[in-house]
């Protein structure tokens, strides 16, 4: 498996990361040096084994679906870089 | 007095209780320490007047005869851990200016019962790196030197401004936290003891998360005792984490008696890594001999996957990554780049996060982000999630012959020089975690501590892995082993 500039760039636009179209080569690379290291996964024998989806074997805690916490919006807008009138303010996204 | 600062959490508690002292003494004594402390930026963001106002209230505590193990003892908080209203970055650009408006369930429970913070610690960002390199902060440094020679080590990572600090006798404790060695390997790197628990004993809740399923806050410390009186405070179940153990928390300390008599230690010979020095392999085999001299069984054990753990960590750890460095937006907190006109939402995203995140980071969230794309899902993140299947399972089986812990190296090498591994590519750094790796994916509690020096001076450490839950017992295997091999060495001031 080998990651050339086009697969550098798709993955860079999903992960919502803007890269320079000059720096595409070198990341690419990078990226096959680190799955080149990965692929040695493919020599184990996994046949019948379960993917672990949790470390310990307790049943996750269950609560009662209510609200616990709330109605303090000020301290939710507190860190937004940009609010207004109780809500996060972004660019805008609808025409 | 002089020198509070070089105390234990033991004996600085013990003389509280005694009055010998005042938690207000021991807190300047630190702060001061601290002040002249730069040259090994440790401490990234000091709260002198939060520690003066704790260190107040727990000498009234302690007159009132209300002194649980930690009250009035000064320690230092890792940047990963939120607390309220203090800047709380995880050594991340994208965290600039970011002040929680809540406490993080582990620093809380420290709180509760007394302990004094004096400061946020440097670290690498996200916890992502073994050197401390890649903090937003600058490299933090180890207070340890080969020699004579003036070339700045790493205090490892990535709770490396943890370790620095501690082993220079800046605070008496500190929070870490150990996602693939992050407390263990820079304990080693500096000559102090730190644990990681078993995962779901510290609550995750207010610590900026890395990758969910390997993450745990543990203790580092000056010795073995100090590590189960601070771990104790630091653990117990917590409803804000879904993950959290509802287990009793035990008397850590209580149970350290130092006899090991019959215990049977574990040896696996996957970890005589090829190429490993031979200082690593003389420290590994006195450690052996100690805890033999020590009473207890050595037997040889095989933990068949250990070569596949860094492997399936770096798909797991950057897949959990890539979903939960989302949230670093532009638009709940921290960072946003500034716009250009006719920017929209998806240019403020990409823009943010190319500013915000580091070069690592961006690395492993869009490495992530490959592994858990379409078409790639099953090949990357579901086989690295059954060889991790595996990887516990051979822990299991070697518990399952009656083995009580088993006793690796905590490191490949010594500390290397801040700058020395710049030009190597990156899958070189990630194999400093080669012997801790597996402990976070089998969810086991792991303690590093310090048993030697090497020729040029450097401390090494010795790991001991336990069995879950049993942390206590691993403790008092630890303490058996620090106290035959009393290393007490500390770095020459320099800084």
């Amino acid at each position: 498996m080998s990651i050339d500039r086009d697969t550098a760039a798709r993955v860079a636009k999903l992960a919502r990361i803007k890269v320079e179209e000059d720096a595409l080569p070198a990341l690419a690379e990078e990226f096959n040096n680190i799955l080149g290291f990965i692929e040695q996964l493919n020599e184990v024998d996994v046949e019948g084994v379960e993917p672990m989806t949790s470390v310990t074997p307790q049943r996750l805690k269950r609560r009662v679906d209510e609200v616990t916490q709330g109605d303090m919006p000020e301290a939710v807008l507190k860190n937004a870089p940009d609010s207004r009138e109780g809500f996060f303010a972004v660019p805008k996204v609808v025409e | 007095m002089s020198d509070l600062n070089k105390l234990t959490l033991a004996e600085a508690r013990d003389k509280l209780r005694a009055k010998d002292v005042t938690s207000v003494e021991l807190t300047e004594a630190c702060l001061t320490a601290i002040e002249g402390s730069s040259a090994l930026n440790a401490f990234v963001h000091n709260t002198p007047e939060i520690a003066m106002e704790q260190a107040k209230a727990a000498d009234a505590r302690l007159a009132a005869g209300d002194a649980p193990a930690m009250c009035g003892l000064p320690i230092g908080i890792k940047d990963l851990f939120c607390t309220k209203g203090v800047p709380s970055q995880a050594a991340s650009g994208i965290l600039e200016g970011f002040k929680p408006e809540y406490e993080s369930t582990v620093s809380q429970n420290l709180f509760d019962d007394g302990a004094v913070m004096l400061g946020k610690l440097n670290m690498d960002e996200f916890a992502m790196g073994s050197s401390n390199e890649t903090s937003v902060y600058g490299n933090a440094v180890n207070p340890w030197r080969r020699g004579n020679d003036d070339a700045e080590l790493t205090p490892g990572g990535s709770s490396g401004g943890s370790a620095s600090a501690v082993s220079a006798d800046l605070c008496l404790a500190a929070t870490g936290t150990d996602t693939g060695g992050s407390i263990r390997q820079p304990a080693a790197f500096t000559g102090i003891t730190g644990i990681k628990p078993t995962y779901g004993r510290c609550s995750r809740w207010g610590i900026v998360a890395f990758a969910s399923s390997l993450d745990q806050a543990g203790p580092m410390t000056k010795d073995v005792r100090d590590a189960a009186i601070m771990l104790e405070t630091m653990c117990g179940h917590d409803p804000k984490d879904s993950t959290s153990a509802d287990l009793a928390v035990p008397n850590f300390e209580a149970m350290l008696t130092g006899d090991i008599k019959g215990k049977k230690i574990g040896i696996p010979k996957e970890y005589r890594m090829d190429g490993m020095p031979e200082e690593i392999e003389k420290l590994w085999a006195d450690g052996t001999a100690m805890m033999k001299d020590a009473g207890a069984e050595i037997v040889d054990i095989s933990l068949p996957h250990t070569k596949y753990a860094l492997p399936a960590y770096y798909v797991i750890a950057p897949a959990e990554a890539s979903s939960n460095l989302a949230r670093y937006d532009g638009v709940k907190y921290g960072h946003r780049a500034k716009l250009e006109a006719g920017d929209g939402i998806t240019e403020m995203y990409e823009k943010t996060r190319a500013e915000g995140f580091g070069p690592e980071v961006q690395r492993r969230v869009m490495i992530g982000t490959y592994v858990l794309s379409a078409g790639f899902y099953d090949a990357y993140y579901n086989r690295a999630r059954r060889v991790r299947a595996l990887i516990k399972k051979d822990f299991d089986d070697v518990f399952a012959t009656g083995v009580d812990a088993i006793l690796t190296p905590a490191t490949p090498s010594a500390a290397f020089g801040l700058g020395e591994m710049a030009d190597a590519d990156p899958v070189q750094m990630y194999l400093n975690d080669v012997f801790t790796v597996t402990v976070n994916l089998a969810g086991l509690p792991g303690i590093s501590i310090p048993t030697g020096l090497d020729k040029q001076g450097l401390p090494l450490g010795l790991q001991l892995i336990g069995r879950p839950w049993e942390e206590g017992d691993l403790l008092n295997c630890a303490y058996a082993l620090e106290n035959a091999a009393g290393y007490v060495a500390k770095p020459n001031k320099w800084w």
